[in-house]
C-alpha cells in the first residue's frame, strides 16, 4: 500500500489546517447552488476573455479552456519562505552551472557531474561555448515544478529552464478569484502576484546589452497557432512591449530590428517563446519559418539578449537533474534547501538492476520527455505496459530515469459529486536579472480525474489559484 | 508599432465595418424588395432587387457560380452565412476576431472580449432560426455589434497609433461601402419611366436613406420631399453626416496627417487630394458627371489610397 497522500486542507485527524480555516468556513456556509453559480460565472468569463489553449494533435486552431477550479491551493507564509529561499538558491546554482559548462567546464573537471552527460547531451549547444551573456544569466525565467509528498515534505520534480509556460494562468486565476470572492481577500492577507509582469520587464531590461538607457524589449512567439499564444500575447500586453513573430524581425550588421510603421527599430532584448531549434534557420533547423535568419550571429556578437539563453535545455534535462543538489554545494558552498526526488540513473548497471526488479513501484520517465508523455507510472500500469518499458529500458538505458512513486498531495477540488481530494503540484516562477525574484505562489495544477497523478493541461489537468497566506 | 500589427488592426476594423455595411446593404434590399419594381427584361436576373447587393459588393460572379438561379433566400445565405464568401457577415466577424486574437496585445481587453463574444454568438446562428426570428432583427443585431465595438474602441482605447490604424480601416471601408450602397439606386429600376419622381421612386430613396441611418438627418436638414440631388448631397458632400463620403475623407485625412512622416509624402498627397475633391466638391458637378460614374471613380480612388497605405505602413519591404 502506498502511503496516504498529504491533504493540503485537513490533518490526518480530519481537522482543518489553520491556514485553510477561513476558506473552509466559507465553503461550509455557502450553499452548493451558489458555488455552482460562481463556477458558471468563472467559466463564462474565461470563455469571453478567450483564455484558451490549443491542443497538439487536434485540428489546428482548436481552442479549449483549461479547467479552472474554485478551491484555492493555500500555502502558509512560513512554509513559503523556505520554498522561496530554496528556489532562489537552486536557480542561482543552475545559472552558475550553465555559465560553467559553456566556459571553463570546472564542474566537469572536478568530476561532480560526468562530462559525457553534459557534452554528449543533445541539449548541449556547442555554439554557446565561450559566448558571454549579460550578467552570466542563462535561465532568466525558470518554472520549477514542486510536489509535496506523504509526510508534507517538498520535492523538486523538474527544473524548466527553456520556455516554461503557465504564468498567465497564475495571473488570470488570481484576477478571477478576486472577482468571485472579494470577501475572502478582504478578510485575510493573501500575498499579491499581479506585479509579475513588472518584475519580468525590469529583469529583462537589466540584461540588455551594455550601453542602452532605454532598451527595447520584445516577446517572440511562434504565432497564433501555438498552444501558448494566449500567454505570449498576454505577457507582451502586460509589459507594454511588442509581440513579434519571426517575420517581424530582421538582422542587419549583427543587429536585430523590427519592421514598424516608422521604419526599422532596433530590438535589444528578446523574451523568446520559440525553442532553440527554431530560432535561426541559418544556424539551427533550416526549415524553420518561425525564426529570424542571422539571429545567432547577432546574439554571439552581444548585440541582442535572448531570454532564456540558447542551450539552457541541458540543465533541465532529466539526466542532469540528479546532480542539481551537488551543483548547489559546488557553486554556492551551501546545503540545498529543496530536495530532489531520489532518482535512479539507468545507465548505471546496479541502479538499472534495482529498477527493473521494482518496476511496479516506480515511475519511469524518458530523459527528454515532457508534458507527461513517455512515462510509466508503475503502480497504475498494466503488466504489458511494464514489460514494454522493461524492453525499452534495456534497449536504451541512457534515455530513462526512475523515481519512487510519490503520493502527490491532494487539495479539495470541485467535482461532479461535490468537493473531493485531487492530486496537485506547484510551479513557481523564478525570475533572474539584476536580482532573483519569485512572486509568492505560482501555478497549481490539479489532476482532475480521480486518482490521477498527471496534472498536465494537455492530459486533462486543471489549475487553481495559489495563495500564500500570512498568519 | 509593428507593421504586421498595424495591418491586423486595419483589417480588423475594416471587417467589422464591412459586416455592418453588408447588413445595411441587405437591409435596403429587403426594404426595396417589398416595393413594386420592374424587370429590365424578363429573366435578366441582375435587374432584380436581390441582385443589387451582389453587384454592389462585387460578388455577382462568385455568387452565380455557386447559385445559377437568383433567389432571395440564396442571396441572404450567401451574404450572411457562407464561409466561402470572404465578405459574408460570418466571414467578416470571424476574420475580425482572428485579427483581434492575433494582436490582442495592441487592443484593450474589452475590445477583444467584445469581438470574441460577437463571434461566439454568430456561431450559434443559422439560416432557419434567422427566418423564424426575422431577417431584419438579425441585421439590426449586426449593426448593434458594430456600434458596440466602435463604442468600446472609442471608450477604452489609448489614442495611440493602434487607434489611428483602426480609425483608418473603419473609414476607408465605410467610404467604399457608402459609395456602393448609394450606387445601388442606379441598379434598381422603376416600374416605368413615368414613375421617376413618383411614389415608388420616393420609397426607394427613402429606404436607401434609412439603410445608412440618413432618413432622420435628411428630414432635419431639408424638411422637404426626398430628391435624388439632395440625397447625393447628403451622402457625398455633407461633412456633418457621419456616413457620408466627405465625413469619411475628413477622418482619413486627419488620421493620415498624424501618421505620415517624410517617408510617406505620396500617401499624404493622395489623401489630401481626395479630401479636397470632396471638401470642395459641388452637387451640380456630381450630377453633371453622373452619380454612378462619380461614385465608381471614388471607389477606385479609395482603393488606390488603401494600396498606398499598405505599401507605406502595413507591409513594407526592407
Amino acid at each position: 500500500m502506498p502511503p496516504l497522500p498529504y491533504d493540503e486542507m485537513r490533518t490526518p485527524d480530519g481537522d482543518v489546517r489553520p491556514h485553510y480555516q477561513a476558506f473552509a468556513d466559507w465553503l461550509a456556509r455557502t450553499p452548493p447552488e451558489r458555488i455552482a453559480q460562481k463556477r458558471e460565472e468563472a467559466e463564462r468569463a474565461f470563455h469571453r476573455v478567450g483564455i484558451t489553449f490549443a491542443v497538439y494533435g487536434e485540428d489546428s486552431g482548436t481552442e479549449r479552456l483549461i479547467p479552472f477550479d474554485l478551491v484555492p491551493r493555500i500555502i502558509p507564509a512560513d512554509e513559503w519562505e523556505t520554498l522561496e529561499r530554496g528556489l532562489i538558491q537552486r536557480v542561482r546554482a543552475l545559472n552558475a552551472f550553465l555559465h560553467d559548462i559553456y566556459h571553463e567546464h570546472r564542474i566537469l573537471a572536478a568530476g561532480v557531474v560526468p562530462e559525457d552527460r553534459v557534452l554528449g547531451n543533445t541539449q548541449y549547444r556547442a555554439e554557446m561555448q565561450g559566448v558571454d551573456v549579460v550578467g552570466g544569466i542563462y535561465a532568466h525565467i525558470a518554472g520549477v515544478d514542486i510536489v509535496r509528498a506523504g509526510e508534507g515534505e517538498w520535492y523538486v520534480l523538474e527544473d524548466n529552464l527553456r520556455v516554461p509556460s503557465g504564468v498567465s494562468y497564475m495571473l488570470e486565476n488570481r484576477k478571477m478569484m478576486m472577482r468571485l470572492f472579494p470577501e475572502l481577500f478582504a478578510t485575510q492577507s493573501i500575498r499579491p502576484v499581479q506585479h509579475y509582469p513588472d518584475v519580468l520587464l525590469e529583469n529583462l531590461r537589466a540584461v540588455a546589452p551594455a550601453g542602452e538607457d532605454r532598451p527595447t524589449v520584445a516577446v517572440l512567439t511562434p504565432g497564433p497557432y501555438n498552444s501558448a499564444y494566449f500567454e505570449h500575447a498576454f505577457l507582451a500586453q502586460q509589459m507594454g512591449v511588442e509581440l513579434v513573430e519571426g517575420q517581424d524581425l530582421f538582422v542587419r550588421d549583427h543587429t536585430v530590428y523590427m519592421k514598424t510603421t516608422r521604419g526599422p527599430q532596433r530590438v535589444h532584448v528578446i523574451y523568446r517563446r520559440v525553442d532553440d531549434d527554431f530560432l535561426d534557420p541559418l544556424a539551427f533547423r533550416a526549415d524553420s519559418s518561425l525564426g529570424v535568419p542571422g539571429l545567432l550571429s547577432a546574439y554571439r556578437a552581444g548585440r541582442v539578449t535572448l531570454a532564456n539563453a540558447i542551450g539552457t535545455g541541458v540543465a533541465d534535462d532529466k539526466s542532469i537533474y540528479p546532480y542539481v543538489p551537488d551543483m548547489v554545494r559546488y557553486y554556492l558552498g551551501e546545503e540545498p534547501i529543496l530536495n530532489n526526488v531520489p532518482t535512479f540513473k539507468l545507465y548505471k548497471p546496479e541502479e538499472r538492476e534495482h529498477v527493473l526488479e521494482n518496476l511496479a513501484d516506480l515511475v519511469v520517465k524518458e530523459v527528454h520527455g515532457a508534458g507527461g508523455y513517455g512515462m510509466l507510472i508503475g503502480p497504475l500500469a498494466t503488466k504489458a505496459e511494464r514489460e514494454e518499458f522493461r524492453a525499452r529500458i534495456l534497449a536504451t538505458p541512457d534515455k530513462y530515469i526512475a523515481q519512487p512513486t510519490l503520493a502527490l498531495s491532494t487539495c479539495p477540488t470541485l467535482v461532479a459529486a461535490g468537493v473531493a481530494p485531487r492530486h496537485i503540484d506547484l510551479r513557481p516562477y523564478v525570475l533572474s536579472g539584476s536580482t532573483v525574484d519569485v512572486v509568492p505562489g505560482g501555478l497549481t495544477r490539479v489532476a482532475l480525474a480521480e486518482g490521477s497523478l498527471v496534472v498536465n493541461s494537455s492530459q486533462g489537468g486543471g489549475t487553481k489559484d495559489t495563495w500564500v497566506v500570512a498568519p | 508599432m509593428l507593421s504586421r500589427t498595424a495591418n491586423e488592426l486595419f483589417w480588423m476594423a475594416r471587417h467589422i465595418e464591412r459586416a455592418e455595411n453588408t447588413a445595411r446593404l441587405l437591409d435596403v434590399t429587403y426594404r426595396t424588395s417589398l416595393l413594386p419594381y420592374q424587370m429590365l427584361e424578363p429573366g435578366l436576373a441582375w435587374a432584380e432587387p436581390w441582385a443589387v447587393p451582389l453587384v454592389a459588393a462585387g460578388l455577382a460572379t462568385p455568387f452565380y457560380t455557386k447559385h445559377p438561379q437568383l433567389a432571395a433566400e440564396d442571396v441572404l445565405r450567401y451574404m450572411i452565412f457562407d464561409s466561402d464568401n470572404p465578405s459574408s457577415i460570418f466571414s467578416c466577424l470571424r476574420l475580425a476576431r482572428e485579427s483581434a486574437r492575433t494582436v490582442r496585445g495592441a487592443i484593450t481587453s474589452e475590445m477583444y472580449e467584445d469581438l470574441n463574444s460577437a463571434w461566439l454568438e454568430m456561431r450559434t446562428k443559422d439560416f432557419d432560426r434567422l427566418q423564424s426570428y426575422g431577417v431584419q432583427e438579425f441585421l439590426d443585431w449586426v449593426k448593434m455589434r458594430s456600434h458596440l465595438f466602435r463604442g468600446v474602441t472609442f471608450g477604452t482605447m489609448l489614442r495611440d497609433e493602434a487607434y489611428h490604424f483602426i480609425r483608418l480601416g473603419t473609414h476607408i471601408e465605410r467610404a467604399d461601402n457608402t459609395a456602393r450602397i448609394l450606387d445601388t439606386k442606379y441598379h434598381i429600376l422603376l416600374p416605368s419611366a413615368a414613375d421617376v419622381g413618383g411614389a415608388v421612386d420616393y420609397y426607394q430613396w427613402a429606404s436607401l436613406l434609412q439603410s445608412v441611418s440618413g432618413l432622420e438627418a435628411y428630414r432635419k436638414i431639408y424638411s422637404d420631399v426626398i430628391s435624388p440631388r439632395r440625397v447625393a448631397e447628403l451622402l457625398v458632400l455633407r461633412a456633418d453626416m457621419p456616413r457620408s463620403l466627405s465625413s469619411c475623407m475628413n477622418l482619413i485625412h486627419e488620421t493620415l496627417k498624424v501618421l505620415c512622416d517624410e517617408r510617406s509624402r505620396e500617401l499624404a498627397r493622395m489623401g489630401g487630394e481626395l479630401h479636397a475633391h470632396l471638401h470642395y466638391g459641388r452637387t451640380e458637378d456630381i450630377i453633371r458627371q453622373g452619380l454612378h460614374e462619380y461614385l465608381m471613380d471614388f471607389v477606385d480612388r479609395v482603393s488606390a489610397l488603401a494600396d498606398e497605405i499598405t505599401r507605406r505602413f502595413l507591409a513594407p519591404t526592407y
